[in-house]
């Protein structure tokens, strides 16, 4: 929160001598110390934690493992495989960076779906909000280039498929899959390039997850409750309470993310990616890593032609205009009402979208035949409808239920009850923790 | 508008519904259309028991060295392994010694020496193995247009997709060894008749267990008695073919020992200090109320 009252005293001469010149503990201490969190953060809040170790993380090993890595399309699979036999723990290295990204995507999943659920993203915080959905960008495109770096049968037709949307975009569209790929096809240069971006877009991750904890520090943290914070009772220091929590939500999702690493290494890649590519062979089925799935399904459930729009730009544009979804929902809501909690409409609508989301990836992992496209246009309508219809209806038409009158009362009344679980199961998300 | 909202409500329902509906609809319609199959491989590849699965699991290395033997003796005619060196055969429990023998029972192509010119010479441990032919196209022209894979990572290049509820379930089972039983099932899937009105193209073999169609060009490879095993294991196309596999499983994870001794440290470490963390949260959230 923004006080703009700093409570730091340096306590050696040293600390006053920095503190006088550049106030760099000050600011530390400012945000992860005395920094006022609410009091009922449930551990949905952790994984902004979560997120900030992953990514550092990724960074770590993704340097080890370029010192080893040869971009070059004759080279670049027995590079990969070199590391994973010769070099000393090369293999944990890569395993925990193949993996890291993926659990990297789900702890973001996680984090947005949170952030819709409790309606985190409504002012003053959609600034915060976006900068968001940049890094989810920026992640999506780190992902999908670093994906292609083993040179693997998937890398390299993930990688056609992919760059392939570009040219349905009227006009500019060859230009820009050209400049993409460096030549007509993906080859040598697709993968130097894809290298050096892969190598270069985690630091601009960084970079904006900067200004978004920025953001952050000055509108404070939404709460289950969605009340802003009104007096002091209402908030903890961050350091102990929330930090303590962090830790705890952090080893929980370090373990999940080790149990795949060491016993499922390979579960959520692709078999055909220890094949090296083959621009002469096209696999049977060119499926894209797990958590760009739920879009691909979307991409292929437009098999029609809407006017002077034919289904290939129509697919690319539905694609994209679903992550532009995320970008518009602090305006799509029309809700007074922050929390979930409170909107009884609005938690059905929310949990319905999620069985969607995870419809739409299983979808997005079959062949685009049969009733599986049925589905997969029944599917995406749903997941526009939720947020160009149910998100602005939904605030206009429905009756919330009774809203604390501040954080403090709200978890006052829980408490209550002695056992500290009100009844009813609807309450549940805010009690956890 | 509460109409609206409750027509929205359904489609959500009926999209996630049609979901488990339809892979049965689509199972049914595939299952009538016996002689001309759409989906591969015909039959899902048998389940074995390996010694190498599990969170403990350790390769057996006296079904390793059989491996090798039947890789030497019959796979490595056609296919090369070309990732694997000879001095990682330690792994199978040969000492130093061994692999020095082994592997200069090899010819290795090298060169150029100080004039120029190449060269064979004995291999030494350092050496991988070399390939049977001298290039891809050599390899194709040699098996009917198309070159035999190279077996370095086939354990893990191959893998019969589990469909659901199976994929969540192998969560739990850690199950990871599709490719050993793919390749076991796969070898031991010759010989069978193929289902009256099934065209089979000229020139490959009959196989339900194969991934990418009703048949391959490879011929069975393998017959009862054709490897002489030393230590009494049966000399049976079904004994060969576990240990071959077994054997890839270990060519293409060698360090997968390792892994999961490691992987047992890391888990237990965490959920001990995991333990801690929580008992310091509960201590510092006491009295304040959350």
């Amino acid at each position: 929160m923004s006080e703009g009252h700093s409570t730091y005293t340096p306590k050696t001469g040293l600390g006053r001598w920095f503190d006088a010149r550049m106030p760099l503990p000050r600011l530390v201490y400012d945000s992860f110390v005395a920094y006022p969190v609410p009091r009922n953060l449930n551990y949905a809040w952790t994984f902004g934690g979560i997120l900030s170790i992953m990514l550092v993380a990724q960074i770590l090993t993704g340097i080890v493992l370029a010192m080893h890595y040869t971009a070059d399309t004759n080279l670049a699979f027995g590079s990969v495989e070199k590391i994973m036999r010769d070099v000393n723990s090369g293999w944990l290295l890569r395993y925990m960076h193949s993996n890291g990204a993926s659990f990297f995507f789900v702890a973001v999943y996680i984090h947005i779906f949170r952030g819709l659920y409790y309606g985190s993203y409504k002012a003053p915080r959609e600034l915060l909000w976006i900068l968001g959905c940049i890094i989810y960008l920026l992640m999506m495109a780190t992902g999908f280039m670093g994906y292609v770096l083993p040179w693997g049968q998937m890398s390299f037709w993930g990688a056609t498929v992919i760059t392939g949307f570009f040219s349905a975009i009227p006009l500019v569209g060859d230009w820009i899959q050209q400049l993409l790929l460096g030549g007509f096809a993906v080859d040598n240069p697709t993968l130097n390039r894809f290298f050096a971006l892969h190598y270069l877009l985690p630091f601009m991750i960084a970079g904006v997850v900067v200004l978004h904890i920025w953001a952050l520090h000055v509108v404070g943290q939404s709460n289950p409750t969605g009340i802003e914070v009104k007096s002091k009772t209402d908030t903890v220091a961050f350091t102990p309470y929330a930090t303590i929590k962090d830790a705890f939500g952090m080893i929980v999702f370090l373990f999940f993310f080790a149990y795949f690493v060491f016993y499922l290494p390979n579960y959520l890649g692709h078999p055909d990616n220890y094949i090296v590519a083959n621009p002469l062979k096209t696999p049977a089925h060119i499926v894209p890593e797990w958590y760009f799935l739920p879009f691909y399904a979307i991409l292929r459930a437009i098999t029609f032609n809407v006017g002077p729009i034919n289904s290939k730009l129509g697919g690319v544009l539905c694609m994209f205009g679903a992550i532009v979804m995320l970008f518009l929902v602090p305006w799509l809501d029309t809700s007074k009402v922050r929390s979930a909690v409170y909107r009884p409409w609005y938690k059905l609508f929310f949990w319905l979208f999620v069985a969607d989301a995870i419809l739409l990836g299983w979808l997005g992992s079959q062949p685009a035949e049969g009733s599986y496209v049925f589905m997969a246009q029944m599917a995406t309508l749903f997941y526009f409808a939720f947020f160009l219809i149910a998100l602005p209806v939904l605030g206009l038409i429905e009756t919330p239920r009774r809203l604390p009158n501040s954080i403090t009362e709200a978890v006052l009344e829980k408490n209550k009850g002695g056992s500290g679980h009100p009844a009813g199961a609807t309450a549940a998300p805010e009690t956890k923790g | 508008m509460k109409k609206i909202l409750t027509s929205l409500a359904l489609i959500g329902l009926v999209a996630v519904a049609a979901g488990a509906a339809g892979t049965r609809a689509i199972a049914a319609e595939e299952a009538h259309n016996v002689a001309n199959p759409t989906h591969f491989p015909i039959d899902e590849p048998k389940e074995m028991d390996w010694s190498f699965t599990g969170p403990f699991g350790t390769y057996d290395k006296a079904q390793l060295q059989r491996g090798l033997k039947v890789y030497k003796e019959v796979c490595s005619a056609c296919h090369s392994m070309n990732l694997v060196a000879f001095r990682t055969l330690s792994d199978l429990g040969y000492s130093d010694a061994q692999i020095k023998t082994l592997s200069a029972e090899y010819t290795i192509h090298d060169g150029p020496n100080d004039a120029g010119d190449m060269f064979d010479r004995p291999g030494k441990p350092s050496d991988h193995f070399p390939p049977p032919f001298a290039n891809e196209e050599a390899a194709a022209a040699s098996n009917g247009g198309a070159a035999p894979p190279d077996m370095s990572l086939l354990a893990k290049a191959r893998g019969v997709e589990r469909g659901f509820p199976q994929f969540v379930f192998d969560i739990f089972t850690q199950y990871d060894a599709g490719g050993p039983d793919y390749i076991h099932s796969l070898l031991t899937g010759y010989d069978q008749t193929p289902p009256a009105g099934m065209v089979i193209p000229e020139g490959t073999h009959y196989n339900p267990y194969f991934m990418s169609g009703v048949s391959l060009k490879m011929p069975k490879p393998l017959s009862d008695g054709q490897v002489t095993y030393d230590d009494g294991a049966p000399q049976t196309v079904d004994q060969y073919s576990r240990d071959v596999s077994a054997f890839l499983a270990w060519a293409a994870e060698p360090h997968m020992e390792d892994r999961k001794k490691t992987g047992f440290r890391v888990l237990v470490f965490l959920l001990l200090f995991g333990a801690l963390v929580y008992l310091t949260k509960r201590k510092v959230w006491e009295g304040v109320a959350h």
